[in-house]
Formats: C-alpha cells, structure tokens, sequence
C-alpha cells in the first residue's frame, strides 16, 4: 500500500495524473491522514488493533528498512510517506499475539520495493506482498484481520465518506467503485451458486479489512497500472473476480491472494505496453 | 541504482522470506509420546482415563432447538456438558454430577463407593430428569450449602428455568420453589458467592443468549450475537443476595452490575484486598469484566481500568491461581486461537506488583506459554505432580463433526459482517455436518516454578480428542493427589486418574464456616513453605461450567515441612496454622 505520487505522469500515457496538492497539502501526506485517521477511530471506538506497541513495531520497522535500503539501493533518503502507510497497514492487517510477525511484515513489505521490480516499478503493492506471504508462511502465527466495525454505522460511514472522497481527489475513484460494485455482483452470484444468503456474501466488504483494501491497496498509484481508466478498471475487475473464485473454494484470505495474482500479471502487461509505445515513440521521433 | 545495494536488498530479501519456515518447528503442539514409566520420572504423574471401568458412563447429548436453526443448530447447542464435584453425603469421599441438555436426557451424580467405583443415584434422589422442552436444559451446576445445615445443595442453570435442590442430609433433595429467581433466562454460568458476607451465600448468573428467547419457539431468526467482538445483546446478569431460606432477592441494578454481554464464565475472588469477593465474567464475543466489591453493597466495573477488558475476544473461561507462588491470584481466560484464521490466544492476566495506579493486570499467557489452545474452553489451575507449583490442564475443540470438511470459511465470512447481517442466524451459511475446530488435542501445561508452562498432555496420557467443555480437580480415591473430570459436549464424561511418582508431599485443607457461609466459599488459604508462597481460594465453581473439590489441595515437592497456612475467612476472620503436619487433610473450623 505505498502511495507516494508516480514518478511517470500516468496522464501521459491515458490514465489520470495524481494531483501534487490537495486542499493545499501534499498529496503524498493525504493518505497517509486518511489511514491514520481509519486507525484512531478504529481503535478508539473499537480496540481494532492487536496492541499500539504491535503496529508501532510495524510502522518503525518500515521507517527503518526504507531508510536503509533507500540509502543502499538509490543512495538518497526517502519519502517517508509510503513507508508509514505499509508500516500502519501491516499492523492493522495481521493478528498475532507476539511481535516478529508484525516486525517481519514490515521488512518484507519494504524490502520487496527494492528487490522485486522491473524497469523501476515494483510489481506487487509492498504491503499486499508482505500480508499474503505472511498469511501463506506464517499461519501458525499470523492471522488477517478479521473483526467488524462493532454495532456502530457511523463510523463506517464516516471511513467511506472520507475514503471516497480522496480517492475521488486522488483520481482513483473509479477503481474502487468498480471492485465494490463487481464484489457486489459476485457477490449475487457465489449467493446463487451455493445457495447461501446474498448478505452472508456480501458481508465481508462491510469489515474494516476491506476499507482498507479497497482504499489503499488496489487503488496505490505505484502499482495500478498506467495505461488507461478503462485498463484500470479491467484489472479491478480481474481481481474481483479471482477473488470470487477464491471465495467459492473456501479460501479465508481470498482478496489479498487475488490482487496477489492479478496485480503482478497486469504490471508486467503494462509495463511491456508501455515500453512498446516508448519505442514506437522513439522510432517516430527518430525517423 | 548501486549494484552493490541491490544484491545487499536481495539477500535480505531472501533472509526475511526464510524466517517463517525457520521459526514453524516450535509452534508445533508436543507431539512426545512416552511410556508410563517415562512419564513418572520425566514429568513426576501419568494419567490413565478410567472412567469406564469406575463404573462412569455418561454421555451428553445436545437438545434440537427450533428447526429454524437447524441449519446451524451444532454451533447454537454446543454447550452444556458440565462437571462438577460434591461430597454430598458427607461421607469423606468426592461425589460427582454431571449436567446433561438433549431434551429428555438425564443428568448423573455419581456417588464414589471409596472402592474406586461409582454409582449413579441422581434419578433416585430426585435430580436427573431436569431436561425438557417445557422448562429448559441443563448447561451446568454449582453446589453451595444455601441454608447452611452442612449439605451442600444443588443449583442447575439451564437454558429456561433455574433451579435449586435442597440436599436432605445427603439422601434425597427437594425441588425449591419460589427462589426468586428468573421464571426463563438462557443462563450459561452460575457462581456461589458471598458477596455480602453476611454468612449466607448469594448467587450470581451469567445469561447467555437474551432471556427473552425461548429457544425452542423462536418468534424469528434474529437472535445471534450483533458483533463478533462488541456484542451487547446478550442475556442479563442477575445478583442474587441469598435470605438463607431458598429465597433470593435481585439486587442486580442495586449493586451495578448492568451488562448484557454474553457471558459464558465467571468466578469470584477477592482481586483488590478490601476483604469482599469480586466478580469476573468471561465473555464471548466482547470483552471480559471485572466488577469490583466496594463493600459488599456496590460492585464498579473496572474491566478496562485494570486491563482485562479493553481488547475484546470470544472469552469462555475464568479460572485463578497463583500461578508463580508469590500469593497472587493471575485469572486465566481461554478464547480461540485457529492457525491463519483467528488467532486470538488465551489470556492469563497477571497482576502487577506495586501498581500505584491500583489493580492492573497484564496479558502474560505468551511469556507463560498458555497462550494457544484451540477452540480453548474449560480450564483449571492445580499442581497434578505435587511438585509446589500450580499446573494447567485445559480441554478444548468446538463441533468434531466430518473430518475432512470445515466450516471455517463459512464462519470468518459471516462473523465480520455488521450486525444486520451476523445478527439474524438466517444469513448464517448452513454447516451441512461439517466440523468447525472439531479434533482438538488437549493441553497439560506443566508449569516450572519459574514462569514457563509446557505442554505433555500425550505424555502424561490425554490423548482424546472429545468437543471438551467442562474440566473439574478433584482427589476422588483420597490418595494427597489431584485426578482430572472432563465433560465432553456430545461425547462421554473421562476421568483420569492420577498416578504419582514418589517422593512428593501434599497438604490440603476442608473448610467450614461458621461466622461465615458454611461452605466456607470466599476463603482463602496461603500455605508459606520452602520459602514460597502460594494462595487458593474456595470458589463457588470456577472454569466453564465446572466446579472443583471443596478441599484445597498443595503440592509441596520434596518438601517435608510446611512453615504455616494462614486462613482467610469470608467473615474478615483470620486463623494461622503453625506448622501443619503434610501427608494429610486438615479439616478446619472457623472458631
């Protein structure tokens, strides 16, 4: 979930430029507000969180393996704005009673940026990565998180309102409105296929959990592809969709594991069509 | 970008995604298996399940609730398989009673012959066929001398009405009519205490599902829980201040105790040293409470002061000890803990020393290594090899049902769902005979002396897999040792016998109240030898839906020697035992 601004204008090349300000702050530090506020009203109405000390384990490992690997890799110290949202991501979204796997969530998230990417994108969202090996590697001592909103709408109303409203600022509206509007549709369709009620299916987007997927990790600039509107929707549409099947063969970690499958494939796509329209660009230009 | 960075990212890459695989070994339960004679000299005890040849061979059954449940009916009657331990003919040897909830099903009290057998007496005392559509299901029973003639009576919570026996000189009991009690009520727990000490013991009870569900004539499906984790639409608390004549007064809202969380277990103990037993109440799906004794008038809640009730769990356990023999009581919660799933762990709250902020506990079950169970339900403190320190034996497992089908999926997929969507069973997917956390390998957490528990439950000979609910201590063949009662939901009632190595001492303690209630419930006893200190109390049933031997029971090593025993008496009253012979009971009274 890092969502610091791309360093490719996606307008360029038919998608929409993430804007440099919103309501005159950085736009980089919006997110980063929005899920801190997620984590407060979460916590302070509901104790969503394992322990504060548990997600500041994840928050200072994720500062810390940024900043070394920034150094090491780039050689320059980095935004640190992506790095917190990983780090408050993976402590909101992994349970465990002890600490390494909080610690371990968060290196690895950090650390998959700078190991696993091509042509200077990463291919996973980090925090997706970090989240599904975790779950994978660690079942013994990690599960996600799994826990309601409690009884109370309000604050659910409230994280979606915001939520929606940045996302809309932040250009990404339409990714998370077609993955709702697709889980609702799979929704129906898994309610028919197995005979289960239409709202025990579609009761799992109404979980915190899900704000933040849909709010922070399938609409993170650095690994949303940058094709066009229409190409992002595709692929949302394509995570929806594994995630459905995943669901129908039971399996508990299904949202994490889709984007886990669909995102790599469609950066990979992406890349490759853009690195095309670079060089027919290019040969353009030169003839 | 720097090459050497790169491969430097690489290979920590590659480091961090091994840790996982390095670490799985030791989150493995014990899988040691060792011959008797192993066990004796390696952990100083075996058990052997003896239950069948004891003459012990009852089974629970579940009742069938309204068919509008059926489709999830093994998770709505999943409980009522309870134990508990009485001598209720005062013959110097401990009784048990067994609860049992399909309807028509008998309830059991098997009387001990002292020969190591037992005999089933409840139908002809009166106290077996407690089971019915009409008037409810037994979910457990307490044993407490209401009226303080030295037999101890007997309390049957139930899904519907509750009801109280009076035990006539140990050979019959009479229904008591007009307690005071609630006409219906889904009660799932119930303590004796004497919260006023007045000398007359009072009741507490725990509801379950809200008491105005009749559970068998649902008006619609819209009785679960409205939060997996924040549910307040449980059933009443009720505080019974005892008149001593089997009438009960409701002092409930009087004392503030006003909570509607589905409690599943309490216990009662005196957790701030002001001389007035508290109450403690484990919680499914919320958080757990604490509600403190002002003076014998008013309880404060102080859940979340203390620090057990802030963060919520699916709680189905209280039970105390004194766990590092420093003479304070730790309480121990069990939840669940599913690997990849819900991993919730089991609580052990330890109390702080010199806290100047008052009473305040913390979650030490990691560090103790109590921590996951399973689908963890009853458990109980109590040294099973006499070596001074207080061990755990905790069972477990939810609906054993198809082996190779879980409803898992089904279950994480509903329970986040907001309240309109958890709250109606309807939306509930049906199970279809699948198991949810069925087969579960129970836990016997020897513990150290030095703040690590370790589990030999194979080793020392539990190796069954029964849905667990209830487990109750208790020297059934008067040999100075503790042998375990496991009630199992749809499944047989186990007793294991305990077989000790030598060379350990024991002492215990039966109490009798005069100034205070004459089952004594409220006492404490700190036994002070080999430098230790270790406290008990006299509870009025503890754990889930058990209740273990009034006699308190210390293991000493090889101790030969105890220093004092200095008894605690609900009354205020305080008797110091100057150094008491081991090897033996000590029955004491109140003077």
């Amino acid at each position: 979930m890092s969502t610091t601004v791309s360093a490719i204008n996606p307008a360029s090349f038919g998608g929409d430029a993430v804007p440099m300000k919103m309501w005159g702050i950085d736009s980089r530090f919006i997110a980063p507000i929005l899920i801190t506020l997620i984590l407060l009203v979460g916590q302070l109405s509901f104790g969503i969180l394992e322990s504060y000390p548990q997600t500041l384990t994840a928050i200072g490992v994720c500062i810390l393996a940024e900043i070394i690997l920034s150094y090491a890799v780039v050689g320059k110290f980095p935004h640190l704005a992506s790095a917190y949202i990983s780090g408050i991501s993976a402590g909101i979204l992994i349970r465990s009673p002890e600490f390494w796997p909080f610690a371990l969530c968060a290196a690895v998230a950090i650390c998959s940026k700078y190991v696993l990417r091509l042509e200077g994108r990463h291919l996973w969202n980090p925090t997706n990565f970090a989240v599904s090996f975790m779950l994978f590697a660690a079942p013994f001592s990690v599960a996600s998180l799994s826990i309601q909103w409690g009884n109370n709408i309000y604050a659910m109303m409230v994280i979606w309102l915001l939520g929606s409203i940045i996302v809309y600022r932040l250009k990404r509206f339409h990714i998370t409105a077609t993955y709702v509007a697709a889980f609702v549709a799979f929704a129906f369709f898994r309610s028919v296929w197995t005979g289960d009620s239409f709202l025990a299916e579609v009761a799992p987007i109404t979980g915190p959990m899900y704000q933040l997927f849909i709010f922070f990790m399938i609409t993170d600039p650095k690994t949303t592809i940058r094709h066009s509107k229409a190409a992002q929707i595709i692929v949302v549409l394509a995570i929806a969709g594994v995630e459905a099947i995943l669901r129908l063969m039971e399996n508990v970690h299904a949202p994490y594991y889709a984007l886990f499958l669909v995102g790599p494939i469609a950066n990979l796509i992406d890349i490759y069509w853009l690195s095309k329209k670079k060089t027919g660009s290019e040969l353009a230009t030169t003839a | 970008m720097n090459k050497l960075g790169r491969i430097f990212a690489a290979v920590l890459f590659v480091a961090l995604l091994s840790v996982p695989f390095w670490l799985r070994g030791s989150y493995r339960v014990s899988e040691i298996r060792v011959d008797s004679s192993a066990a004796l000299e390696r952990y100083g005890f075996f058990l052997s399940e003896v239950a069948g040849e004891s003459g012990v061979e009852f089974k629970h059954t579940s009742p069938r609730l309204d068919q509008k449940l059926d489709h999830i009916m093994p998770i709505i009657a999943s409980m009522g398989a309870g134990a508990s331990v009485v001598d209720f003919d005062r013959d110097g040897w401990n009784d048990l009673y067994f609860t049992n909830s399909g309807e028509g099903s008998k309830n059991a009290l098997y009387r001990n012959n002292g020969d190591g057998t037992f005999t089933d007496v409840a139908a002809e005392l009166g106290i077996a066929d407690l089971n019915s559509r009409e008037n409810g299901v037994s979910m457990g029973a307490v044993w407490g001398d209401f009226d303080n003639d030295g037999f101890e009576d007997l309390l049957v919570y139930k899904w519907g009405r509750t009801e109280l026996f009076k035990n006539n000189g140990g050979k019959s009991f009479t229904r008591v009519e007009d307690t005071g009690f609630p006409a219906w009520a889904n009660i799932n727990t119930a303590i004796w205490l004497d919260f006023d000490r007045d000398g007359v013991l009072d009741l507490f009870l725990g509801g379950y599902f809200h008491e105005d569900l009749d559970l068998w004539n649902l008006p619609n499906t819209l009785m679960m829980p409205e939060s997996f984790e924040y549910a307040r639409n449980g059933g009443r608390k009720y505080l019974l201040r005892g008149l001593g004549n089997g009438k009960f007064e409701d002092v409930t809202t009087a004392a503030g105790i006003d909570t509607n969380r589905w409690a599943l277990a309490a216990g009662s103990a005196d957790f701030d040293g002001n001389g007035f037993p508290d109450i403690f109440i484990a919680n499914d799906y919320a958080v757990s409470e604490l509600f403190l004794n002002q003076d014998g008038k008013r309880f404060v809640a102080a859940g979340e002061s203390s620090g057990v009730g802030f963060s919520p769990k699916s709680g189905m356990n209280a039970s105390f000890g004194d766990v590092l023999n420093d003479g304070r009581l730790s309480i121990y919660v069990s939840n669940i803990s599913e690997e990849g799933i819900l991993l919730q762990g089991n609580n052990l709250w330890v109390p702080r020393t010199n806290s100047s902020e008052g009473l305040k506990y913390d979650n030490q079950a990691l560090n103790f290594g109590v921590e996951r169970g399973g689908w963890s339900w009853a458990a109980q403190f109590g040294d099973l090899n006499n070596d001074g320190n207080q061990d755990l034996f905790l069972t477990n497992g939810y609906i054993s049902a198809d082996k190779a089908a879980n409803y898992w999926y089904d279950y994480s997929k509903v329970t986040v769902g907001h309240n309109t969507i958890i709250g109606d069973a309807a939306n509930w997917p049906s199970m279809e005979g699948r198991s949810l956390a069925g087969f579960q390998q129970k836990r016997v957490w020897l513990n150290d002396g030095a703040g690590r528990f370790n589990d030999a439950a194979l080793a020392v000979g539990v190796s069954e897999t029964f849905d667990g609910r209830a487990v109750a201590f208790a020297d059934l063949w008067n040999r100075g040792v503790l042998d375990v009662i496991v009630a199992n939901q749809n499944g047989p009632a186990l007793i294991y016998k305990n077989n000790p190595a030598p060379g350990k001492n024991w002492i215990a303690f039966e109490l009798e109240g005069s100034l205070s209630n004459r089952s004594a419930i409220g006492a404490s006893v700190t036994l002070f030898w080999d430098g230790k200190r270790q406290r008990q109390e006299m509870t009025g049933g503890i754990g889930f839906c058990s209740q273990n031997q009034r006699r308190l029971h210390f293991g000493l090593g090889t101790s030969g020697s105890v220093e004092k025993a200095e008894i605690v008496w609900p009354s205020g009253k305080k008797t110091i035992i100057e150094s008491p012979g081991v090897g033996q009971i000590h029955k004491i009274k109140e003077q």
